[in-house]
């Protein structure tokens, strides 16, 4: 069961980045539960979760969107390779801060980088999935939750 | 802080190396950083590289990534300040947990900032390593 406190630390987590690195802060839509294949776009981070938990937890996010986080942190280097870099550096930044929330009973990889539009997401089958909308500018990415 | 060099116009130059396994955060901080007498004299993506780099560039002012590949952060500032006691390390990472801030100022580390930050937050931490 995925408590409230632990989905919010994962989104704050999310929006933290948004609000500090790109100086404008992003919304979040209404939860749901994924049905189906893994919700993916283009660039997705991965951490996995052991411990007091087992689990998940992916940030995808739309070319598009990335590009224009780029922009807004002035970057200038719009290269497959920069985009991967970005996506990851929000799954490192969701990572630590649920290091700092959860302690020691949980144990967060690095984050991994996927790219294409059908990564292999290390997910258990049957395992639920909470979807959150991030909502920035005119684009929307996915946080994805999968905790045992 | 220790040795530096002397600038053209006769103010003292301290010397920055950039530490972090990300390409956008090493620019954000070679890009960001407002110092004048601070010089980016050189950037590493792993604690290896910035131990071989910190050798032959003897910077006075190192920002150091934690999560990093083949050498993390933390065994790398160990590295750097037995090599030069009087070099200061900020450490910039996204683990924002008291113990790995604790651990990090054990090895010699001199403040700490979490990531993501803003170029204000960036300056205001430079600013007071280098007081």
């Amino acid at each position: 069961m995925l408590y409230e406190q632990e989905l919010k630390t994962f989104v704050d987590g999310t929006t933290n980045f948004f609000e500090v690195a790109a100086q404008q802060p992003a919304s979040i839509g209404s939860p749901y539960l994924m049905e189906g294949s893994p919700a993916v776009h283009e660039y997705t981070g991965v951490i996995n979760i052991s411990g007091k938990r087992e689990g998940v937890v992916y940030f995808t996010a739309p070319k598009a969107m990335l590009t224009v986080l780029l922009m807004k942190m002035q970057e200038n280097d719009f290269s497959h390779e920069t985009m991967r870099d970005l996506v990851g550096e929000v799954a490192n930044t969701i990572s630590g801060n649920a290091r700092r929330d959860f302690g020691r009973d949980f144990v967060i990889s690095v984050p991994s980088v996927l790219s294409g539009e059908k990564p292999e997401i290390p997910q258990k089958p049957g395992q639920r999935a909470f979807i959150i909308p991030i909502n920035w500018r005119s684009h929307s990415a996915k946080l994805v939750v999968s905790l045992a | 802080m220790g040795k530096n060099v002397t600038a053209m116009n006769g103010k003292r130059s301290y010397k920055l190396m950039i530490v972090d396994d990300s390409n956008i955060i090493r620019r954000r901080i070679e890009r960001s950083q407002q110092f004048e007498d601070l010089h980016v004299v050189g950037s590493a993506a792993n604690g290896v590289d910035a131990v071989e780099m910190f050798k032959k560039m003897d910077p006075d002012v190192v920002t150091m990534d934690l999560t990093m590949p083949r050498m993390d952060g933390i065994e790398c500032i160990g590295q750097l300040v037995a090599l030069k006691p009087a070099v200061r390390i900020l450490v910039i990472s996204a683990l924002a947990d008291k113990a790995t801030a604790v651990e990090a100022m054990e090895r010699g580390a001199n403040g700490f900032l979490n990531k993501p930050f803003t170029d204000r937050q960036l300056n205001e931490a430079i600013a007071e390593l280098m007081r």
